[in-house]
Formats: C-alpha cells, structure tokens, sequence
C-alpha cells in the first residue's frame, strides 16, 4: 500500500491562528493494571479532521474513549494526566460527564439504531437538552438527517424503525443522531469499518462536510481514509503516540521510521 | 486431492445417528405432551359447559355446581399478583443488570433471588402462613397473593436481568454518547430494546403461578361461597382440584378435571396471544 497524497488538504501553517479544541497532556490510561495508553501529548485543532492510524491494539480507540470519557462507565478503567477541551480539564472529578457527551459526539464502528423510529432516534438526543416545539423539532430532525445525507432516502418513512434501514443507512443515521444535538466535537470510531464502499464514500464525504462546523477525530484503519479524509494524522503504536502532523507530512515524509513502515505497509 | 470414503462414511454414519438421537427426543417430548392433552380433553371436556362458569362449587353431596368462585379468586389472586410483582421484578432487574452490576448490593440480591427461584413452593407457603396467616388469624385472598408475588418476583427478576444483558453494551454506549442520563438510557433504549424478553418472563412468571398449589393450600385456603373479599379465606381452582380430585364424590371429580383443562387452556391462550402480540409488534 503506497501513500497517496491528499487532494485538498490545507497545510498546517496557515495564517490563521490556530485554536485547539481538545489539548491532551501527558495522558496516561489504565484498564486495572494494564497501561493502555503511555504519556500522549496532542493538541486537536478547532474544524479540522484529526486521524488516528496504528495497528489493532495501539490504543488509539483508547484514546478517542477517554475524550468523552466513554471508559468512566466502566469500573476500573482509569486517566491520568490532563484533556482539556477548551481550558477545561475534563479529566476532573466534578466534570459532568452527560454534559461533557453531549459536547463530544461519538459514533461507532458497529450501527446502533436505537429500537424506535428513524424519527425519534435523531429526537432522542436532542429532547435531552432542549425543548423543542413541534415544528422546530421537525424542522431540527430534517436538518439533521439531511447534513449526513439521509434524508432523500428516508423523508417518506420516518414513522419506521430504525432497524429497517440498511446498514450504511443505519450508519448515516448514527451520525446524523450525533449531529443533531450539536455537539462541538464529534469523534468517529471506526465509522466505515462495517460498511460497502459506496457507503464509505458517503460518510467520508460527510466527514468532509462537517468539518465545516465540527472538529472531528477519526480511528480508522484504512490508511488511505485516513489520507483521504484527515488534516492531521496521529500514528500510534503499543500505547503511545509515536507521530503526529499534518497529514501531508506524515504520509509523504515521516520523521520516524516506525510510521514510514507502517503506512508503507511495511509492518502491520 | 484424495477422497477418503471411509472417513466420508463414517461422518455420514454420525450424522445419521445424531438425527436420529434428536428427532427421538423431540418425538418423545412431545408424546407426552399430546398425551396430557389428550387425557385432560377426554376426561374434562364433559365439564366444559356454562354451569361451570355460573356456578360456585357444590356442597358435598349435592348434585351440579360448578367452578366460578374458584375462577374467579384465581383470576383475582394471579392479577394482584402480576400487578404486585411486575414492578418489583422489573425494577429490580433494571437495577441488577444497568446498575448494581457487580457491586456488593447486586451480588447479593442475585444469590438471594437464585435461592428463591429454587426454593420449594411449599416451604414459601409455609413461611407466608407463619408471619401472614398466623398473625392476622385468618387464611385471605392477600395471603395468597404474597406467596404465589414470592415465587413470581424472582421470575421476573431474573429473565429481565438476563434479557437486558443481551442487549448489545453498543448500543447503551451510543446512548450515553449522546448525554443521557443512566436512567433514561435504561428506560428508553435498553429496556425498550429487550421489551419482548422481559413480557415473555411476565408470562412464564404468570403461567408457572396459576398452577401453584402448595403455597395457596396454606394462605388463600378455599372457600365453598363465591366471594371477592381479598380478606377472606379465597377458592382457586389449583386448590379447587387437589380437593376435589380426591373426593369420592363423582361431579366432584369431574369438576376437578373440567378446572385442570381450564388452567392449561388458559395457560397456553396466553402464550399463543403473547407470541401473535409480539409478532406484530417486531413487525411495526
């Protein structure tokens, strides 16, 4: 597999000043005793689309779960270090962790269509935290639906279940559901991983959209999305970030000979 | 590549065999059940008439009577439990499976309900007529209703507990990823998602109940008038049957058979109306 250079992603430096949305320092993660994650260091700038590449089991899922604080649901995984997300350290004990997932979207690799009408799954969301009419709730959902590009699939059939679409639909739907609350981060775990190719098309395509308005953090493993689809690219391995970069630089040429054998295919 | 016939013999021998061992356990599993049937149909459906419905049973001696202050007080005493228990089970399995999880509390409570599950019906009658029916002095509809809740609770807090396992922790994650509290994403999704499991231990809770004697021999007891007063000594037809099985009184006995057609006729109406209710409902 050979690095393919990235059509229109902007360099790093441009002028603008840069303003980063989630900061993570010296972050260190712990599944009981298990180190899952080693001392990352790594700033995720505001509506740009940062990937994380590396082989299975390099932590960089683990990474994207500690950004929302997925893993507090679980007892006896723990974070030490800091995530700020906007100069807040989210790592706090008094942080409000249904707050903070409602800021910091997340979609995963698997469709998970909640048992209820494509309707109410985008509803669901947003009545958590906002009071909607009637018709600005319908109005919210076609929005919704219609930025992760459903909505001419599915306008006539919202009283159906979510279940009856098909799996890409299932997908966008997922998205659309995280898209709907408005979060300010959106993290994309494996988004694409269970779906056909014209249906990864459509998502990356989305993802390219969003950027607009989101900052976005995808796991993936296909380097070529990753190429495709990123501003920045983070190459991790056993735990640690071994390079991070605009994507340009890491796919063209890596300062580290660990990431040029792994996107070259050299190892992995 | 070699075809080895012998091998390919052998493991069409094995095949044929394991067919067989499994048909021959379906075919003997379902002899016996015709054969109930059968028996219950041939000796009850004489019992089967109106009277059976419209009158209570008789004193002995006399002739006629039928089964309605026992249907009745069955009917009263399985609602007020279902009413009581689906609550409670249903709470506490919500509780065991998307909270407790393995805490202290959860541990517990899931040895405690595993010991009642197996507990002897008549060791829970006995315990319901040491600190109900002892101390209020009378045997009552409400004490019946306390024991047959003991046995159903565990019932249903087991199957909701093991069906709101099944649902995939995806898609509570995905729930938690959008904000919502715990108890929004036990109630909306998850107990939404595992909603025909959790109706369908209702059920089995509901049907292993109306069968129960031993625990109402002791608590609801019987009684001769048709009455509706929950305070008071209750007729059910599982009672209602032991008795009058072994009466030597013959329209006794061929109550006693009309009673045990009704409850299995009942039992498996609720079944086959549960599974059209829920089919319907996969397809909506």
């Amino acid at each position: 597999m050979t690095a393919t250079a990235p059509a229109q992603a902007p360099s790093p430096t441009t002028d603008a000043p840069k303003k980063n949305a989630l900061e993570v320092r010296n972050l260190d993660f712990f599944y009981g005793k298990f180190q899952g994650l080693r001392g990352v260091n790594l700033n995720i700038e505001e509506h740009k689309v940062t990937a994380f590449i590396g082989p299975s089991g390099c932590g960089k899922s683990t990474l994207l779960r500690t950004l929302n604080r997925m893993y507090s649901l679980y007892p006896g995984q723990r974070a030490v270090g800091e995530i700020n997300f906007y100069g807040q350290n989210i790592l706090e004990p008094k942080q409000d962790l249904n707050l903070l997932r409602a800021r910091i979207g997340m979609v995963f690799q698997k469709p998970t269509p909640f048992p209820m009408t494509i309707y109410d799954n985008i509803a669901f969301g947003i009545k958590l935290y906002e009071n909607l009419s009637k018709d600005d709730m319908d109005e919210r959902v076609e929005w919704a639906l219609t930025k992760s590009a459903l909505w001419n699939e599915v306008k006539d059939k919202l009283s159906q279940s979510g279940l009856s679409l098909s799996g890409g639909q299932q997908q966008r739907l997922c998205i659309a559901r995280s898209v709907a609350v408005k979060p300010s981060v959106l993290l994309l775990d494996e988004p694409t991983s269970a779906l056909d190719p014209i249906s990864t098309g459509k998502v990356e395509e989305l993802v390219h959209e969003l950027k607009n308005e989101y900052t976005i953090a995808i796991v993936t493993h296909n380097m070529q999305q990753a190429a495709r689809c990123s501003d920045y690219t983070a190459y991790m391995y056993l735990g640690e970030l071994i390079e991070f970069g605009s994507t340009d630089q890491i796919f063209l040429k890596p300062n580290r000979q660990e990431t040029e054998d792994y996107i070259t295919g050299r190892f992995g | 590549m070699d075809f080895n016939q012998s091998l390919y013999r052998q493991r069409r021998w094995a095949n044929t065999i394991g067919l067989t061992l499994s048909m021959g356990s379906m075919a003997l599993g379902l002899t016996v059940l015709l054969w109930i049937l059968f028996v219950l149909f041939s000796n009850g459906f004489a019992a089967l008439d109106w009277n059976m419905f419209t009158h209570s049973t008789p004193a002995p001696g006399t002739e006629g009577g039928g089964l309605a202050n026992a249907i009745v007080g069955s009917l009263l005493m399985v609602g007020f439990t279902v009413l009581v228990s689906t609550p409670i089970g249903i709470f506490s399995g919500v509780y065991l499976a998307e909270y407790g999880d393995q805490s202290k509390t959860a541990e517990v409570t899931r040895f405690v309900t595993d010991i009642m599950l197996s507990a002897p019906s008549i060791v829970l009658g006995l315990f319901v007529y040491a600190i109900a029916v002892a101390t209020m002095g009378t045997f009552s509809g409400w004490a019946g209703t306390l024991a047959l809740s003991l046995i159903a609770v565990p019932v249903v807090v087991r199957t909701t507990e093991n069906m709101l396992r099944l649902v995939p922790g995806s898609l509570r994650e995905a729930a938690f990823a959008l904000g919502a509290p715990r108890w929004k994403v036990a109630t909306l999704v998850t107990l939404r998602a595992a909603k025909s499991g959790v109706m369908t231990g209702l059920l089995l809770a509901v049907a292993r109940i109306s069968g129960e004697t031993a625990p109402l021999l002791f608590t609801a007891l019987n009684n001769q008038f048709f009455s509706t007063d929950m305070g008071r000594p209750m007729a059910n037809l599982p009672v209602v049957i032991f008795q009058f099985a072994m009466s030597p009184y013959e329209n006794w006995i061929r109550l006693a058979w009309g009673g045990a057609l009704l409850i299995t006729l009942a039992v498996l109406a609720l079944n086959i109306l549960a599974r059209i209710f829920f089919r319907e409902k996969v397809r909506a």
